[in-house]
């Protein structure tokens, strides 16, 4: 139930019609998300993001968006962009602050700021191949949030649970996916 | 015949007694004996959830010298089979239903002692005819032993070795227990769960969850009714010495707590990284739900009567909980699938299952003129999914059953 009054900017009636929309139509429901990769030179690469299929079509941000990857000078590098890995941090940390904002909402609480830090804690020695027993990703990964709204602090706990609950990158980090990769 | 009740556990017995009320001419259909799943579909030492004074069926109640015990499974036994001898519901046994189909005039219940034809049926077969287990069994290698509370009757039936129990419910928290208690190793998958205390102010936390009116709050006034029909079992057991049997508990004892098993790939376990968020959701819900009670003892004006507000620990999360188990290596001998019971309605041939497979029925009314639901989780009001549950829903059902008798077109010959 939207509460009148507390605007967050997240149009929760469309996401409640759509939740009962697609309630009977689980074909809909099914999206996939797409980008493109192109090598540029050493450890640099350039992706784009434009189209994207689900609601049974294909679909269109308004614009493309292109993003720059690459390794810092430490690791020999020309430092074109952010490492891969900080893409993951962007994905997690922009997941649950869309969903506390989309939680925060549905529950009638006004938020005035909401500010995180990620951290990603990771043993190079494992992508480096010094030692077989250190895996190639991160150990841990901690998300610290600052939230000041118009709630207790057990309500606000309540949204980042619940955020972290519904949020899809959070259960790509957490839960096993298959990954095919394949050439062609 | 005008009512055929499937089933004489406590459900179908206390709509026996409603349906005599109405003077209904029917008939309970009994695959084995009265109370027949808590004779053969039980480990040994489960006891019930609720304490014995709650434990009420239609005009009948506990009334035995412990009212603050929890009854064993021999006692529920006797407790069903007194109500349904002093009831004298018209009980056939060992007649098993092996289909249900519409016909012009209501319903064709065919059993293994010959066919009946009647008006109207009542399902009250039970929630927990089928244990529900995960697809990812299947990948689970040949020298890990699969049990499920069907097969499982105590720590003896195990292999020796480290055992992996899947799912904290009720029976996941109470078989990790008694296990771990036998000497073996035990891990403990842990995904959605519902944390409680055993007691709350002195207190059985169930006693608050009737007195505050929790209990009685109906299934159309519950926001997400889906949800609370599919809730797991709260982490509590019923024993003498009322103790709490929380993961707190388990981990202080020696119980490894892991996430949630989300795979099973190449002979490896993988379990979630989001353990600690599985914990933070069950405490906030378990710290919401005190603060109902306590709202209501101040509003109520019984602050007084009882001791003061207390909050419990939150729950710890392992330092390191391991992502994967190699189920290969020998550590771990049996896997214990405690993830949930489902009803069995492979002999309904009636079209009234949704696409989960999950029975269409508005609070026991079934999406078919004539057939009724009791016994299923949260049917009717929270209660529902408890023994003391049955009385009021099973009125409310026979009345409206009653009703329909009383305006459909009489049967066609």
């Amino acid at each position: 139930m939207a509460m009148t009054g507390v605007n967050n900017g997240v149009n929760v009636q469309a996401l409640l019609d759509a939740r009962e929309a697609l309630k009977g139509a689980p074909e809909a429901a099914k999206f996939t998300w797409r980008a493109s990769c192109k090598w540029q030179n050493g450890t640099h690469s350039t992706s784009k993001i434009r189209g994207f299929f689900g609601l049974g079509e294909e679909q269109s941000h308004k614009t493309e968006t292109s993003f720059e990857a690459d390794h810092p000078e430490i690791f020999a590098s020309e430092d074109h962009g952010v490492t891969p890995i900080e893409y993951v941090l962007v994905g997690l940390a922009s997941c649950l602050t869309a969903g506390v904002a989309a939680v925060a909402q549905n529950r009638g609480i006004q938020l005035r700021s909401v500010e995180s830090k990620v951290e990603g804690k990771m043993d190079i020695r494992g992508i480096l191949g010094i030692d077989s027993d250190v895996r190639n990703g991160y150990d841990d990964v901690k998300v610290t949030f600052k939230i000041d709204a118009d709630a207790s602090k057990p309500e606000i706990e309540a949204l980042v649970a619940q955020s972290q609950k519904r949020s899809a990158v959070y259960d790509v980090i957490t839960n096993p996916v298959n990954v095919i990769v394949e050439v062609v | 015949m005008t009512t055929v009740v499937i089933g004489a556990g406590h459900a179908g017995l206390a709509a026996s007694h409603c349906l005599r009320g109405h003077s209904i001419d029917h008939v309970v259909l009994e695959r084995g004996e009265v109370a027949n799943s808590w004779r053969r579909e039980r480990w040994d030492s489960l006891r019930l959830l609720t304490p014995n004074w709650q434990s009420r069926l239609p005009g009948y109640r506990y009334e035995g010298t412990d009212p603050d015990g929890y009854m064993t499974t021999r006692e529920v036994i006797d407790f069903v089979s007194r109500f349904a001898a002093l009831s004298g519901a018209p009980i056939r046994t060992h007649t098993t239903v092996t289909s249900v189909r519409r016909n012009d005039a209501g319903y064709h219940v065919a059993t293994s002692q010959g066919d009946l034809h009647c008006r109207s049926v009542i399902l009250a077969s039970g929630a927990c005819n089928l244990p529900s287990v995960p697809s990812l069994r299947q990948g689970v290698p040949a020298c890990v032993q699969s049990f499920t509370p069907f097969d499982y009757r105590n720590p003896r039936d195990l292999p020796e070795g480290g055992v992996l129990v899947v799912g904290a419910s009720a029976t996941g928290v109470q078989l990790a227990d008694e296990i771990h208690r036998s000497g073996r190793c035990v891990t403990l998958s842990v995904g959605e769960h519902v944390r409680l205390p055993r007691m709350y102010r002195g207190r059985d936390v169930l006693w608050w969850m009737d007195a505050s009116g929790v209990w009685n709050q109906r299934y159309d006034e519950i926001d997400d009714l889906t949800r609370a029909r599919r809730l797991p079992s709260p982490q509590l057991v019923g024993t003498p010495e009322r103790t709490t049997l929380d993961l707190n508990a388990l981990s202080s004892a020696g119980v490894a707590l892991v996430g949630r098993l989300a795979a099973v790939r190449d002979g490896q376990a993988l379990f979630s990284g989001g353990l600690r968020n599985q914990f933070a959701l069950a405490d906030l819900k378990m710290n919401r739900l005190l603060d109902t009670f306590d709202e209501w003892a101040r509003s109520d004006g019984r602050d007084a009567e009882f001791a003061p507000p207390e909050r419990f620990d939150p729950t710890r999360a392992p330092d390191s909980s391991p992502l994967s188990l190699d189920l290969r290596n020998g550590g771990i001998r049996s896997i214990v699938w405690a993830t949930g019971f489902r009803p069995d309605y492979s002999w309904l041939h009636v079209p009234v299952l949704d696409h989960k497979g999950h029975l269409r029925h508005d609070g026991g009314v079934v999406d078919a003129p004539g057939l009724y639901a009791l016994g299923l989780p949260v049917l009717r009001r929270r209660k529902s999914s408890f023994i003391h549950g049955a009385e009021d829903d099973a009125r409310d059902v026979v009345d409206h059953l009653a009703g329909y008798l009383a305006t459909a077109s009489p049967p066609r010959r």
